[in-house]
């Protein structure tokens, strides 16, 4: 939505919803929130479908926040748990058929630079290691190998979560799962690795355990990709229903885990971090909007 | 380079000049005019040289992007991507193929995604074989896209314009298929009449549409916005029947522009036979000179019905036009005989001709016309 889109027309002023006149007017339409304003502002994605203590859920929640333009956002999912929450937001959200979700974006990306050309239109991908890396696999890395300009975001939660708990290419080697009754037979597979060799000018791969430095990177993410070429952001997202972990217990799970095994990474290109740096310093010289 | 005309003055009034051409070569003329902004492709014989000069077409400047993609399945979502963001957009593909990105294929209606996809028939079942069958338009007759069968390489030329037109009325917004016979029409030459090429189809308008496009620049319509519509429950069962209703309300809806601009969804020669044959694609060609050769080799007048619109089917048309039969012949290039079940559905209560069940050839092989006089003058111990 632009922003000319979520304007209340005088006359209807009065009638709308409290909450809907929050979004409006406090939301993160039109200017960059902070993570440390959230609970100040109508959130664009606020109910939701997700079971309770889901790690995605706070995930997709922090990359609202971190979103530099929502309002010429579009976000593009496909089957899984992500796209419960996805399809909730106040976002326009394409949910396609089983793994498309890079072929979708590339059209949609191209489309909108043809009827646009002034006016940046953002594309985000965010769905689940299933839909990405497995059936989607193909779309993904020839979306990247094409240099499309659009932001990947894998929502990593290391199983088939929506269909009740089977292997995917995601799950840690030697895992007992549906499907993988005997325990996972090969290694996780290394999407890193992988965006390396395409050549992408932003790799981050991420836990949900610092909620500005996820705002943070979805930031840069989309604003490279906005500018210089396509970027990935692998984030793990626990499935505390599938993996059994107690719902008190989950954040505790993304740090031990991030501490163990996945970390923060952020690689960067010489090219996108001068381009970072010219957009950060137009901000700051750009007055606030009113 | 080239102005904008409306589509009747492009289809109806603008002078033509006769060239003769391969289908392929129609059809890459026919983009040329039809002002489209995007066509992602991505080779399958025998479509490939339609897609390559439509490359051409780009490097010309006709096109404002063009790309190959990933496979069929990638290629036809990324051009629902594209049509969802408002574009005129294209692509196309033959047997294996479609049915590759068949998914894909089918939820375009479901999306309401105004584009064209062509298709240029080929063998799917196995054993292999890359020569001409349509059975593959079998699986499309029921996919909620608007399905024309073209003849001819002429036909090829003038539906692939017309379906974009059509394919963007507000009250269709559907996607629309344009289907060939591989090799017969692709690969062959035809005497084409064309309007000159520095005229073109007005631009879309995204903003005209049952379902806007989605490019944030108006509030879109989310058939995905709440979760229940994608789960198996109470809500979901009327939401995906209602939705499909509207899609085949929308070819109802199509019907008039259908008859505007392809000049009617049937043709009929001879009305009045009592022995009609009822075809589309090349077996009409086929049908046209089994027609000749009864009139001039035993006298005997045949009635014909070209089907140019599959979807929507022309029902009360082929009714009406098949009303005083007493055998209707429905000659097809496919194993299944998916045209012989239309008709058969379309008359039952409707005619007490006789269907006869073929004559039918696949996996390439040609229709002699004599294989179609066989079932017009029955011979005792020769049949073809």
């Amino acid at each position: 939505m632009s922003l000319n889109t979520i304007k209340i027309s005088d006359g209807f002023s009065h009638f709308m919803p409290k909450e809907y006149v929050d979004l409006v007017e406090r939301g993160p339409y039109g200017r960059q929130v902070k993570v440390s304003e959230m609970g100040s502002f109508k959130e664009i994605l606020e109910e939701h479908p997700m079971c309770a203590g889901c790690a995605m859920t706070l995930f997709i929640r922090l990359t609202m926040v971190g979103l530099p333009a929502p309002e010429h956002t579009i976000i593009v999912g496909t089957a899984g748990c992500g796209r419960l929450a996805l399809s909730q937001a106040n976002i326009p959200f394409i949910y396609g058929n089983y793994g498309d979700t890079n072929a979708v974006a590339s059209g949609l990306k191209r489309g909108l630079s043809i009827r646009h050309p002034d006016q940046p239109k953002d594309v985000v991908v965010m769905a689940g290691d299933g839909g990405l890396v497995d059936i989607g696999f193909s779309a993904l890395m020839h979306s990247w190998f094409r240099k499309e300009k659009f932001t990947t975001i894998l929502l990593d939660n290391e199983v088939y979560g929506n269909t009740g708990g089977q292997e995917s290419g995601m799950t840690t080697k030697g895992m007992v799962l549906k499907m993988a009754p005997l325990g996972k037979k090969f290694e996780k597979m290394d999407v890193i690795g992988l965006a390396k060799t395409a050549g992408l000018p932003y790799i981050a791969r991420i836990a949900p355990t610092n909620p500005t430095r996820v705002a943070n990177t979805i930031r840069k993410a989309v604003l490279i990709a906005r500018e210089i070429g396509p970027t990935y952001v692998q984030a793990y997202t626990s499935c505390n229903i599938e993996y059994a972990i107690p719902t008190p217990k989950v954040m505790d799970d993304a740090r031990a885990v991030e501490k163990e095994r996945y970390g923060f990474m952020e690689i960067i290109s010489d090219e996108a971090k001068e381009y970072l740096a010219r957009v950060e310093k137009d901000s700051k010289k750009a007055v606030p909007a009113s | 380079m080239q102005r904008v005309v409306t589509p009747d003055y492009l289809f109806f009034e603008a002078p033509r000049e006769r060239v003769f051409i391969t289908g392929s070569e129609a059809a890459k003329e026919a983009i040329r005019r039809s002002n489209v902004d995007i066509a992602i492709s991505y080779p399958i014989t025998p479509q490939s040289e339609t897609m390559q000069q439509v490359g051409y077409l780009y490097a010309e400047g006709y096109l404002k992007d063009y790309y190959r993609g990933e496979e069929e399945i990638g290629v036809m979502s990324a051009i629902s991507g594209a049509s969802r963001s408002g574009v005129r957009a294209l692509t196309a593909t033959a047997g294996p193929g479609l049915l590759r990105g068949l998914e894909t294929v089918v939820s375009w209606p479901g999306g309401r995604m105004p584009l064209v996809l062509l298709v240029m028939c080929r063998v799917v079942n196995a054993p292999l074989a890359i020569q001409p069958d349509n059975v593959e338009l079998s699986y499309l007759l029921n996919s909620g896209n608007i399905l024309f069968h073209a003849e001819n390489q002429q036909d090829f030329f003038d539906y692939t314009m017309k379906a974009f037109v059509i394919s963007e009325k507000v009250e269709v917004n559907l996607p629309v298929v344009v289907a060939v016979d591989g090799f017969f029409v692709t690969h062959a030459r035809g005497y084409v009449d064309l309007p000159p090429k520095d005229i073109k189809l007005p631009p879309r308008d995204p903003y005209m549409a049952a379902t806007p496009c989605m490019d944030n620049e108006n509030p879109p319509a989310r058939i995905s916005r709440d979760a229940p519509i994608q789960k198996s429950n109470f809500i979901s069962y009327h939401m995906h029947a209602s939705w499909q209703q509207e899609v085949f309300a929308a070819h109802e809806r199509a019907r008039r522009h259908v008859d505007h601009y392809l000049g009617g969804a049937i043709e009929v020669v001879n009305p009045g036979a009592e022995i009609m044959l009822v075809a589309s694609g090349s077996a009409v060609s086929q049908a046209r000179e089994a027609v000749r050769q009864a009139e001039e080799d035993k006298g005997v007048m045949i009635g014909l019905v070209k089907v140019k619109s599959l979807r929507p089917y022309p029902r009360l048309e082929v009714i009406n036009a098949c009303k005083h039969a007493k055998k209707i012949i429905v000659p097809e290039f496919n194993y299944v005989g998916w045209h012989n079940k239309e008709v058969k559905a379309t008359l039952y209560g409707h005619s007490n001709a006789e269907i006869m069940d073929g004559p039918r050839v696949f996996g390439g092989m040609s229709m002699p016309t004599e294989m179609i006089l066989d079932y017009i003058f029955p011979t005792k111990g020769k049949k073809f």
